[in-house]
């Protein structure tokens, strides 16, 4: 039995190995920017407004207000990056209700890229706000004895991001898969309901935590406080 | 016992073992991460969603230890290294 979607190779020339995997995943994009061009050729500002655009709108303002939460104050600067990490593992996931569909996420490889993109986006983030100093002195706090830990710490929840997302996909395909061999009839179909759960919270959560992550990295620190100057008295009318 | 059968024992008790043992830990947490957020719900209705967010990101901070057994677990069923070494030793001899 297949673990994950990588076993299944289509094409190989040499190194190069177009697996399944890869296959799933260039498909997901495709539909992703093909149905954005389309929706989005004709935006209107105001007036009757169709439904996709209407679709559209909900999604990205959500985003946008759940990246302010976060602690992102100016979310149009991490949107685009947290947008499609959410986007693209949504709708991975999504996708699990349509037969003979492997999401990609339950590859391991997919998971470790994304995880390896929110790894270089911190930094990238971080140095862009403070600079480079202000960001490499983020690891000396509080202290300088905190280095070796704040270090071993980023590597290890760059490594929790991609195994926690690669085995909640993993699991749900593979439940399925043995249910078929067990029980086919009805018991498959609500476990699949509950792989379409734990997929689109797993997407939330992948982003979140990005989110998070950034915001840790960017976090200028709070100016010493000014001191209180007395209210004025207010000039009698 | 030859070391076909050694691995193959050590394989099929430590998979049964990891997810068994491996899923106590984090059911007790997460038990206790729900009790504690519904309780705080009842105390102040009016953060739900900060505290159903939070609740949730902690969920999947303890639910992701729970899937690293299943993932060892998986592992040593389908994809074990010492397994397939040994039965390419068997199958070339």
């Amino acid at each position: 039995m297949n673990l994950t979607s990588d076993q299944v190779i289509f094409w190989q020339h040499g190194f190069f190995k177009l697996n399944e995997t890869i296959v799933t995943t260039w498909v997901m994009m495709a539909v992703m920017i093909f149905g954005a061009f389309l929706i989005t050729r004709k935006l209107v500002t105001d007036g009757k407004v169709s439904r996709w655009q209407a679709g559209l709108e909900i999604i990205v303002t959500s985003l946008q207000g759940q990246i302010k939460e976060v602690g992102l104050a100016q979310s149009e600067k991490y949107l685009p990056f947290l947008g499609t990490l959410f986007l693209f593992v949504a709708l991975c996931s999504l996708c699990i209700i349509l037969p003979g569909y492997k999401p990609p996420t339950g590859s391991l490889s997919t998971t470790a890229g994304l995880a390896l993109c929110v790894f270089l986006a911190v930094p990238h983030f971080g140095i862009r706000k403070q600079g480079l100093g202000g960001y490499l002195k983020t690891y000396t706090e509080p202290t300088w004895i905190m280095l070796p830990f704040n270090i071993i710490g980023e590597l290890s929840r760059t490594l929790a991001l991609a195994v926690r997302l690669f085995g909640n996909m993993m699991s749900g395909v593979m439940i399925v898969a043995i249910l078929l061999t067990i029980t086919p009839f009805i018991f498959p179909i609500f476990m699949t309901a509950l792989g379409l759960l734990t997929g689109m919270v797993q997407a939330y959560i992948f982003t979140i935590l990005a989110g998070v992550y950034i915001a840790a990295a960017t976090l200028t620190p709070a100016p010493a406080a000014a001191p209180q100057r007395k209210p004025q008295p207010a000039p009698a009318t | 016992m030859d070391s076909t059968t050694v691995i193959a024992v050590a394989s099929i008790t430590t998979a049964g073992m990891t997810i068994a043992i491996g899923s106590i830990g984090p059911a007790l947490a997460e038990g206790r991460a729900v009790a504690t957020a519904l309780t705080s719900l009842a105390q102040q209705p009016d953060a739900s969603s900060t505290i159903t967010r939070t609740l949730f990101v902690g969920l999947a901070m303890i639910e992701s230890l729970a899937i690293y057994c299943f993932v060892v677990s998986m592992i040593l069923i389908f994809a074990n290294p010492f397994w397939k070494e040994v039965i390419a030793h068997a199958g070339s001899k």
